[in-house]
């Protein structure tokens, strides 16, 4: 066990975990923000994906203690009221099915459009190919990244 | 106006009335937190007065629609609000929609699975559930006014008496219209004055979704809960012999390590109860990193499982059935399936003499088609919530069938079935897969050792790797033209481990004079069950492949082929147990023929077309392809779908789309295989799921109009998908597909 300042969401949070914990485990676990979630633990589906330092990561394979001072964004902390251009074009085109992976998806894809305002669909499938979606909503997602670059 | 028994309804509105009084209703604070921003922002009223178990109508005109099903990304949530807000004529903008909790008293078939939600909730109870309201307030406003309530107009959450000038919103009248009877049949809105229904309505909950909101199961969590994961034997046809948990134990977090029995051999399973490892190893701890550690220093010993008798009660009835000892393997199947294709089979139906028929045709094709086993893999892994006391057994958590579910927990555990509370979740997908109960059983079971709020958690590799899998089918078709090149038989030989996914009734059956099919299997130890359109999920894929290649045998186009069988169907079908509807099958055809713009296909496109009818849905779907590099490129889809009246036109199209997505990942890519009893795939490292760059650039869905009664979505779009694949890369490729997945260049079941 170890103590960890982590500035998450623009808060600084303490936290007394293994320092071989993940990242994905001490949100969910200790700091009860669900919004990130658990798909695969091996960095394949990108359910988890949260921001380091302004990167798209996934939180499920970054142990507490590489984190330091990089502050961390979560789906909770992307905006204050929901209001992330990602989060409009989202609501706006009705993206989600089950709704689990869209967390991830939105994650990637707001990471995406801070590095590539106007990102080509080529851009977006190769930035987004790392988060799965069983339900099928790639087509929206897609749509949904270029409807956000114009707001 | 059509009219409506409502004696069912009647008495369920009564009894939740009656418990609640008429007055507040208690809500679950868990799940209702998630709307708390929208009811804020729309005004919370005083009070808020149940009507009946389905609404309540609060002072300032707000109101509250239960959605009664599971959601697991159909969209339910938003669409059967809709049709119980339809028959009330509410104003959508002052709708807040709550999960229901599982409760038979007031809801039936609270189910998700066979795209049957719409369609029985349209027929059930829900269109009752909102006319019954409106008949309330209607009353309650006539005696108010001193008018006949049938001189009453209701419009948008309003009603209105235009002769006297009079009118009041439904929160005015709400708490006037409490306990007032309703008659034995209501009057239901005819198709044509349908006005939320038809309209697009964005997803209930779509600000929960992208703010990240807790509303799935594995998100769930009340005070001093626990973690739990099992361990379970790493291959199907083996047992737990014994465990050493000392190191386990002592590690950081961990509470306890002690084994389960999900299903003990000698009581009877119910038809949801499938599980393959019913003896597992628990492991119980603070939180779920700690859990996953112990659980790799938990050393477990295990054996062989001999040929064991379970008792199961299926539909038709209870039976004994023996799971066959042994490890098994992908390269053994193929070869066994390959004998029983080879042997008569069981004879399913058969019309006229096809063996005559064989005997004098002009040309005769035979094909065979294969599909290998496939794990759900639904984004959120399985887990179950369960806090059992002495009083109660509570239970939260995502799964489709909590009926069954609340059944076999309380056989299991031994209470009655009003002592077990579920919570329904949001799920984070389920395609059939939680269907199945055990693990809710394994939960209660783990709580109830504990004596503590548990919530079971399976990773993805337990997930993957102690699955309820689609299975592995294979099927013999062939057919036989004359010298006008004109079908005369046609013969449907399937099979599969374990089950056959042979639908002798469908078409062509009707439509060719000499129809033969027959049936077979072959047991396995390896838990099968419903995956997104069971049996049809292959068997679509491999008749549609058959009829391209025999309508090009017969020298016709695809469509007009298919047309002209339907025309047979239609107009002199043969036998009189035909699972379709010619016309609207034709109908779907016509349509995507249209809108593809068939006739006049774009240069340097392949397009393969498919039709099929499952779960009362007709599906036609063109998809045009191009290879780029060796890999096929889906440029385009376009649907064709008649599921009666649309309820929601937006959910529709998204249900469409992410089932020909699914559709398109699984033909191409996904596959599951067995070495000596375990899975060779354990995660998504080594199983394949369509992703972004795969998907096709453009899903075009077109629905046809009319006024039948509305049926579902999530199964029918997916099937026909395969075929619409394989039928597309011929065209580009000149190369047929046989065995799915289509990319895997040695057939995967050869191992």
């Amino acid at each position: 066990m170890a103590s960890f300042q982590l500035q998450i969401n623009g808060e600084n949070r303490a936290v007394n975990v293994d320092p071989n914990t993940p990242l994905l485990w001490v949100l969910r676990d200790h700091l009860s923000l669900k919004g990130t979630k658990y798909g695969c633990g091996i960095a394949q589906c990108g359910a988890c994906t949260v921001h380091l330092n302004g990167t798209a990561v996934r939180s499920c394979s970054i142990p507490v203690s590489a984190i330091g001072n990089q502050p961390i964004t979560t789906i909770e902390g992307l905006s204050e009221n929901g209001d992330h251009s990602v989060q409009k074009a989202w609501v706006e085109l009705d993206v989600a099915q089950c709704g689990y992976c869209q967390p991830g998806q939105m994650m990637s894809a707001a990471a995406l459009l801070k590095a590539n305002p106007n990102p080509t669909d080529e851009q977006i499938a190769s930035s987004l190919n790392g988060n799965l979606c069983r339900c099928g909503t790639y087509l929206r997602i897609k749509q949904a990244v270029k409807k956000a670059a114009t707001l | 106006m059509s009219r409506t028994e409502s004696k069912l309804s009647r008495r369920n509105f009564l009894k939740s009335s009656a418990l609640a009084g008429g007055g507040l209703m208690i809500s679950f604070s868990w799940l209702v937190s998630c709307n708390s921003k929208r009811e804020e922002a729309l005004g919370l009223p005083e009070e808020w007065f149940e009507l009946n178990g389905f609404l309540k109508i609060g002072d300032n005109g707000l109101v509250t629609i239960m959605a009664p099903n599971p959601e697991f990304g159909q969209n339910v949530t938003t669409s059967l609000p809709m049709i119980i807000g339809e028959e009330l004529d509410v104003d959508w903008n002052k709708v807040i929609v709550e999960q229901a909790k599982f409760n038979t008293d007031v809801f039936t078939r609270q189910f998700a699975g066979g795209s049957q939600s719409v369609r029985q909730g349209w027929v059930n109870g829900l269109r009752e559930a909102g006319a019954a309201a409106k008949y309330m307030l209607k009353e309650a406003a006539a005696k108010q006014w001193g008018v006949s309530a049938s001189d009453i107009t209701t419009k948008e959450g309003v009603l209105s008496h235009v002769a006297s000038g009079n009118s009041a919103g439904y929160g005015e009248m709400a708490s006037l219209a409490v306990g007032i009877e309703i008659p034995e049949t209501l009057e239901l809105k005819k198709p044509s004055e349908l006005t939320l229904v038809g309209t697009a309505r964005k997803n209930v909950r779509g600000k929960d979704i992208v703010t990240g909101k807790p509303m799935f199961g594995i998100d769930y969590e009340e005070e001093g809960m626990l973690i739990a994961m099992i361990i379970h034997p790493p291959a199907f046809g083996m047992r737990l012999k014994s465990f050493d948990a000392t190191t386990a134990k002592q590690m950081s977090g961990i509470k306890e390590v002690f084994t389960i029995t999900s299903f003990p051999n000698d009581e009877p399973r119910g038809y949801f109860s499938t599980d393959a490892f019913t003896e597992t190893v628990v492991v119980v701890g603070n939180t779920t990193w700690e859990v996953m550690q112990a659980k790799k220093a938990v050393r477990v010993e295990w054996e062989q499982s001999p040929a064991t008798q379970i008792t199961t009660a299926g539909f038709g009835g209870t039976q004994q059935v023996t799971v066959p000892a042994g490890l098994e393997n992908s390269t053994d199947h193929y070869r066994l399936m390959q004998q029983m294709a080879a042997r008569p089979g069981r004879i399913e139906r058969r019309d006229g003499n096809p063996e005559a028929a064989f005997k004098k045709a002009a040309k005769v094709i035979e094909r065979t088609y294969t599909a290998p086993f496939l794990a759900h893999n639904a984004m959120e892994p399985m887990n179950f919530f369960a806090r059992v006391t002495d009083d109660m057994v509570h239970l939260a958590g995502p799964l489709q069938a909590p009926e069954f579910a609340e059944q076999a927990v309380a056989n299991r555990l031994g209470v009655p079935l009003e002592k077990v509370d579920i919570k329904m979740t949001r799920m984070g997908g389920g395609f059939g897969r939680r269907a199945y109960d055990h693990y809710v059983v394994e939960a209660a079971l783990i709580s109830r050792h504990m004596k503590a709020p548990v919530k079971l958690v399976y990773t993805r590799e337990d997930d993957m790797t102690n699955g309820i899998y689609r299975p592995s089918y294979h099927a013999t078709y062939r057919a036989a033209l004359d010298e006008n090149n004109n079908l005369i038989a046609f013969h449907a030989k399937a099979g599969g481990i374990p089950e056959s996914p042979l639908h002798a009734n469908r078409f062509p059956a009707g439509a060719v004079e000499n129809y033969l099919a027959e049936s077979w299997q072959i047991d396995s130890n390896i838990t099968v069950g419903a995956f997104r359109a069971p049996r049809s999920n292959f068997i679509a894929g491999a008749e549609q492949s058959f009829l391209d290649e025999v309508a090009e045998a017969a020298g016709k186009d695809p469509i007009e082929f298919r047309l002209e069988l339907l025309k047979r169907a239609r107009e002199n079908p043969v036998g009189d147990r035909n699972d379709y509807e010619a016309d609207r099958y034709a109908g779907v055809l016509e349509l995507v023929r249209e809108k593809s713009n068939w006739d006049q296909p774009e240069e340097g496109v392949s397009r393969g077309v498919s039709a099929y009818f499952c779960h009362n849905s007709y599906v036609a779907h063109v998809l045009d392809v191009e290879m780029e590099g060796g890999e096929p490129r889906v440029k385009k889809v376009t649907c064709a779908v008649d599921c009666g009246i649309v309820i929601n036109p937006l959910a529709a199209a998204n249900m469409v789309e992410g089932a020909v997505v699914d559709g398109i990942g699984h033909s191409l890519y996904s596959y599951l295989t067995f070495n000596n009893g375990a899975t060779e795939q354990n995660n998504f490292n080594r199983y394949r799921m369509i992703r972004h760059s795969e998907a096709p650039e453009t899903i075009d869905v077109h629905f046809v109009k009319n006024d039948i009664a509305p049926t579902g979505l999530g199964e029918p779009p997916f099937p026909p998908v395969f075929a619409a694949v394989a039928n597309a890369l011929y065209k580009a490729t000149g190369k047929r597909h046989y065995n799915q997945p289509y990319m895997v260049q040695q057939q995967i079941s050869l191992g």
